[in-house]
């Protein structure tokens, strides 16, 4: 796998897992309107994850679904901070923040990249993370003097450097393995290329 | 939308007009509860806009809109009304003074 | 206006908005009406939800993930029309997770497989539709508007639903095995969820012209839609009894109303689980909308 390739899937599998983990506040989200404005994000987050699948998968001869579902655990190339389940929305929007933060660099940079068409799809799904940082700096900016809100932030930040820097992606959590089960447990229940 | 029967919200409303598409006139649409004018933003634009069926909103605050329901007319206008304009039997009478009267005239 | 002219001008297709003067009896049997929708919205959301969560392909994640945020979003809009109506949308949820107020009887039972997912949104959401159109032309019209829009999302649920069951049928036999056995457990709910063949003009909310069909018509315009579509399929429906007959009625073996009387009340089987995730999430996040909101309850 080729540096480009690998640097895509990184991504991808940050988006995917993020997009699912916050998908998981769909229908118990503190409030109503913002259980529908924040499954707008998880939404936004997996078809990311989609579309960066879609360009690493015509690299490797594969499609998006099997690279998103169909490898085992270990081979993710996710940062654990978007592994970890945080249903309390203190620490929710703590990673949310902190992630739109890494993301925000992370796009620019892609946004250089050689490849036209890796730099389109950064501007592309750039354009639509400005929606997804206006949204966490809005909590920011009302949670700020919340204390578990700060000692979230804090607790999380290390965790964040990840996301920047791939050498700090050395394994998973424990967690992850239990998403995975229950994220391919339907698509395992048939044998491979069987359709959904 | 301020009269009596309506509970107190815990938030904010703000109403959310759409346009439907550019050229039509904004109608209301509906409500959201919101703690500020960022969160109303927000959420109008994702209840109102998330498939892509308004080319735009108006987001204003509940306590913004005044209502007005009761129009008086006691000396019965009708000029302002198609009733008051009665023109089919004078439209006979001049047709058959001009000898232009259409079959069914008569 | 008094209440007979009130009865009158709503049976004439009047509309009435929220600062008209309505009659008692009109505006509390409305809140309840209303409240019991807004609340099956919400309550419907968690046997959808897991399902996001195992969906086996990404563009049935985000379509499942719409669906399950447009009923979401279902709820938002009926509990701001029952919160100008008079009740606020804390009371109402205090309501609902107490079992004060009901929710629809579909929203009570397990999913149990991804043969669910397809049933629900394609039969389940069916039987849905049918009553929501009843409300189009009620004559309470902020509710008659909100039901457009939600009609208009429920029309890409049912898209949706026909898709994954379609994907399904064309499938291994495992997978056609998943919906049969869906349909074989959803039957009877389906079979209730349009209530007893109360008669139209003994129903108050027809009566009133909150709804503007009765149940056993509802029921049978889901049948002459659906059965059809069943059977097209090669599944079977688990009702010996189910046919047409030469008058265009269809006939059936009688619903369950003692299981329907009993699920509602709070007593089905995933009635109470339901309810104590609402209530924990509820008092998890009770801090943030004390933050957020001004006069939070």
């Amino acid at each position: 796998m080729n540096e480009q390739v690998r640097q895509l899937l990184e991504i991808a599998d940050d988006e995917l897992i993020l997009g699912w983990r916050d998908s998981e506040w769909t229908g118990i989200a503190p409030l109503l309107e913002e259980d529908v404005a924040f499954s707008s994000i998880a939404q936004n987050e997996i078809g990311h994850a989609r579309a960066l699948y879609e360009l690493a998968a015509r690299e490797l001869g594969t499609t998006a679904d099997e690279l998103a579902f169909d490898r085992s655990p270990e081979e993710y190339l996710c940062a654990p901070i978007v592994e970890l389940r945080l249903m309390d929305w203190e620490r929710t929007i703590a990673r949310h923040y902190l992630y739109e933060e890494a993301d925000a660099v992370r796009l620019e940079r892609l946004k250089q990249s050689d490849d036209p068409e890796i730099a389109g799809l950064a501007a592309k799904i750039d354009r639509e993370e400005a929606y997804h940082r206006i949204h966490a700096q809005m909590w920011f900016d009302r949670l700020q003097a919340e204390p578990r809100f700060t000692a979230a932030l804090e607790d999380l930040r290390p965790q964040a450097a990840a996301l920047l820097d791939s050498s700090q992606r050395n394994g998973h959590t424990p967690e992850l393995t239990t998403l995975w089960e229950e994220m391919t447990v339907v698509r395992r229940s048939q044998p491979a290329g069987t359709k959904w | 939308m301020g009269a009596a029967g309506r509970a107190t919200p815990s938030s904010l409303i703000y109403e959310v007009f759409r346009q439907e598409r550019k050229g039509q006139p904004f109608q209301h649409a509906g409500s959201v509860e919101a703690a500020d004018d960022h969160f109303a933003d927000v959420y109008a634009r994702e209840q109102y806009g998330r498939r892509g069926e308004s080319s735009g909103l108006w987001i204003v605050p509940r306590s913004a809109v005044t209502e007005i329901h009761d129009f008086v007319d006691e000396l019965n206008r009708n000029y302002h009304r198609v009733d008051g304009y009665p023109l089919k039997e004078k439209l006979k009478e001049a047709r058959e003074r001009a000898g232009t009267a259409a079959p069914r005239d008569r | 206006m008094s209440e007979q002219e009130f009865l009158e001008y709503v049976q004439s297709d009047g509309q009435v908005e929220a600062t008209d003067e309505l009659p008692d009896d009109y505006r509390a049997k409305l809140i309840k009406f209303i409240e019991m929708h807004g609340n099956s919205e919400l309550m419907g959301v968690l046997p959808e939800r897991e399902w996001i969560l195992r969906a086996p392909t990404l563009q049935r994640k985000l379509a499942l993930t719409a669906k399950v945020q447009d009923e979401v979003g279902h709820s938002q809009l009926i509990y701001r029309v029952v919160e100008d109506l008079g009740k606020p949308r804390e009371q109402c949820l205090d309501d609902l997770i107490s079992g004060k107020s009901k929710f629809h009887n579909v929203f009570h039972y397990p999913t149990k497989t991804w043969g669910d997912v397809g049933v629900i949104a394609w039969l389940v959401d069916a039987a849905a539709i049918i009553s929501q159109k009843a409300l189009l032309k009620c004559s309470y019209a902020p509710y008659a508007r909100i039901m457009k829009k939600i009609c208009w999302e429920e029309s890409f649920h049912i898209l949706h639903g026909r898709d994954v069951i379609l994907t399904l049928m064309n499938g291994t036999d495992d997978q056609r095995e998943l919906v049969q056995e869906a349909v074989n457990r959803w039957w009877g709910p389906l079979m209730q969820f349009h209530g007893n063949p109360i008669a139209k003009e003994e129903d108050p909310m027809y009566i009133w012209r909150i709804k503007s069909q009765g149940n056993e018509e509802a029921r049978q315009q889901f049948l002459d839609g659906y059965v059809p579509q069943i059977w097209e399929l090669g599944l079977t429906v688990p009702d010996p009894k189910l046919r047409k007959s030469d008058d265009g009625v269809w006939e059936y073996s009688e619903p369950d109303w003692d299981e329907l009387k009993s699920v509602v009340t709070g007593h089905g089987p995933k009635s109470q689980d339901r309810l104590d995730l609402r209530r924990a999430a509820r008092e998890n996040s009770a801090w943030v909308r004390q933050v957020v909101l001004p006069q939070a309850a």
